[in-house]
């Protein structure tokens, strides 16, 4: 598995009529392949910017973003992105958008088909292959989407507020998939989030990110993902641990949030 | 029906009621009914009552043949249009059959959305995508869009010749900006993630312009389509009143200079019935080729 790094990423936006806006300044890291990475933070801490730019949809201003040693320069399929909504295909019906990678690719409809329905097999969608987009519900769109950014076999598996539109008990059996898939596939994940529990339960490394400007503040290595492995999801939410870091982590949130209020009255 | 009885009329009237008042299970316990804009829709009795009531009218002004409310110089009787349309369909009125001016004037509109659309659509496409076209094409598109076809007929008529050249170039005309301005609104509705997942999933350029652009961009081209058809259709009827020999138009205009009023409701009739099946068949194109529209 290949390593996912970050060496001095910076990221100015330039506003027309104002101060130029700090994106990202001076982020860091090194992901060994395999691990799942959430980023956590209040609005503005840059953490979707961040996760663009290791899409390669955008370019840092400064520094670099390295798969595998290699520098990223725009979109590639060792890569696959997960979208909060929108980015499925309404035209296509189900079997069509997990076929959309391979198919781009040249991949022949006999070597297609398999690959299709193993993976919807693995998101729970076997039988669901002729369904158009608009007959799902929020949960099941997310299922297709996962599925569709597997079928290429990508590295890498960047999320965007993956489970941000769902309801809440959707929300704990996906987060519950999204562990499976992890843990089956082996490979890197990097999930932005907006909820505390869900980067704890899920990351088993998780950054909280700070904004003005956008960067790294905390670091943490997490035992929750590898303990819900044999553990009820409920029980571990619930577990003196899990609490403990929460609080943690909120307080470090709301501290932020406080400031920022502070720096706006000002 | 179990648990539907809106109000305890008997079971054998209520069907009736039902095709009168519009009233369903759905809509039986709503206390708010008066701006619920949402449950209104077009009860087929009601439609026929109007078209009942509209041909009562033709009847009534008519009692007593050229004495009647309307003479005959101005309106026709139902017998009179009924037999000059049976005469239409099989002589033909001055030696040209109705089938020759329907398919006449159809297959004008035919070539013009034709040509309006392969033309249009990858114009609007281009204006969408690029901010160099979109100026380049910008002038162009809003000078000419304003201008209404049948003031350029006379222009056309001294460069194409009377006939159908200048009849399908003015309905070119008439279609290619409401398709251009309708393709690029196709493109601007779509979605950013879209783009991004396809470029993540592998997809080229033309991968993208051709699987996710244009396909995204489908509903809102077959609005600009149906809009097209119609403004064609009335545009051609228009121009084939000066412009050719053939054609619904021509045959009305023929008509009216030899007083064949009858002939001119057969004309009238027949565009009607025509613009609402073309408007028909667009709708279950499009019910066919774009199920998710308006849908999620």
């Amino acid at each position: 598995m290949k390593d996912l790094s970050a060496k001095n990423v910076g990221m100015i936006y330039d506003v027309p009529k104002g101060e130029p806006v700090h994106a990202l300044e001076d982020v860091n890291f090194d992901l060994r392949g395999g691990r799942l990475l959430t980023l956590l933070g209040p609005s503005g801490c840059g953490k979707t910017t961040l996760l663009n730019i290791l899409a390669g949809f955008l370019a840092p201003t400064s520094g670099e973003v390295t798969l595998g040693g290699e520098r990223i320069e725009g979109p590639g399929q060792d890569r696959g992105m997960v979208f909060q909504q929108g980015a499925l295909f309404e035209w296509l019906n189900v079997e069509h958008n997990v076929a959309f990678g391979p198919k781009m690719n040249g991949v022949n409809k006999e070597a297609i088909k398999p690959i299709v329905d193993d993976l919807l097999n693995t998101v729970g969608l076997s039988g669901f292959g002729d369904k158009h987009i608009y007959e799902l519900s929020g949960g099941m769109q997310q299922r297709v989407a996962l599925a569709r950014c597997l079928a290429n076999d990508p590295d890498v598996i960047l999320m965007d507020e993956p489970l941000g539109a769902l309801d809440a008990l959707t929300r704990e059996k996906m987060q519950g998939l999204i562990l499976k898939l992890w843990r089956e596939t082996g490979k890197t994940v990097v999930l932005v989030t907006h909820s505390v529990e869900e980067a704890l339960y899920l990351g088993d490394r998780l950054f909280v990110m700070a904004p003005r400007p956008g960067r790294i503040d905390r670091s943490y290595d997490l035992p929750f993902a590898e303990a819900a492995l044999g553990m009820e999801p409920r029980e571990l939410k619930a577990s003196a641990e899990f609490i403990e870091k929460r609080e943690e982590v909120l307080s470090l949130i709301w501290e932020m949030e406080e400031q920022i209020m502070g720096h706006e009255g000002a | 029906m179990p648990d539907f009885d809106p109000d305890a009329s008997s079971p054998s009237t209520a069907w009736l009621k039902r095709a009168f008042t519009g009233a369903d299970s759905t809509n039986a316990r709503k206390t708010v009914t008066f701006g619920d804009a949402a449950a209104v829709r077009s009860l087929p009795l009601w439609s026929f009552l109007s078209f009942v009531l509209l041909m009562a009218i033709w009847y009534v002004v008519k009692i007593g043949g050229d004495d009647g409310i309307l003479n005959d110089r101005t309106f026709a009787s139902q017998k009179d249009t009924w037999d000059a349309f049976l005469l239409l369909a099989s002589e033909g009125y001055r030696n040209i059959t109705l089938w020759e001016h329907t398919s006449a004037s159809l297959s004008r509109v035919g070539q013009g959305m034709l040509w309006g659309t392969v033309l249009g659509v990858p114009i609007g496409l281009a204006m969408g995508l690029s901010s160099k076209l979109r100026g380049f094409f910008d002038a162009p598109v809003e000078l000419f869009r304003p201008i209404p076809p049948l003031a350029l007929l006379p222009l056309f008529i001294l460069w194409f010749g009377l006939g159908d050249k200048s009849a399908r170039n003015l309905l070119i005309f008439a279609s290619i900006w409401i398709m251009i301005i309708a393709a690029r609104a196709g493109v601007r509705t779509v979605n950013l993630s879209k783009i991004r997942a396809a470029y993540s999933l592998g997809a080229s350029k033309p991968q993208i312009l051709w699987r996710v652009i244009l396909p995204n961009a489908l509903p809102e081209i077959f609005t600009g389509f149906r809009v097209a058809v119609g403004v064609s259709w009335g545009t051609l009827v228009a121009a084939e009143l000066l412009g050719t020999s053939t054609g619904l138009g021509s045959m009305i205009f023929q008509a009216r200079n030899f007083f064949r009023i009858d002939v001119i409701i057969v004309g009238v009739i027949i565009i009607a019935l025509l613009g609402v099946l073309m408007d028909i068949g667009v709708r279950f194109l499009e019910a066919k080729l774009i199920p998710w529209r308006g849908k999620g």
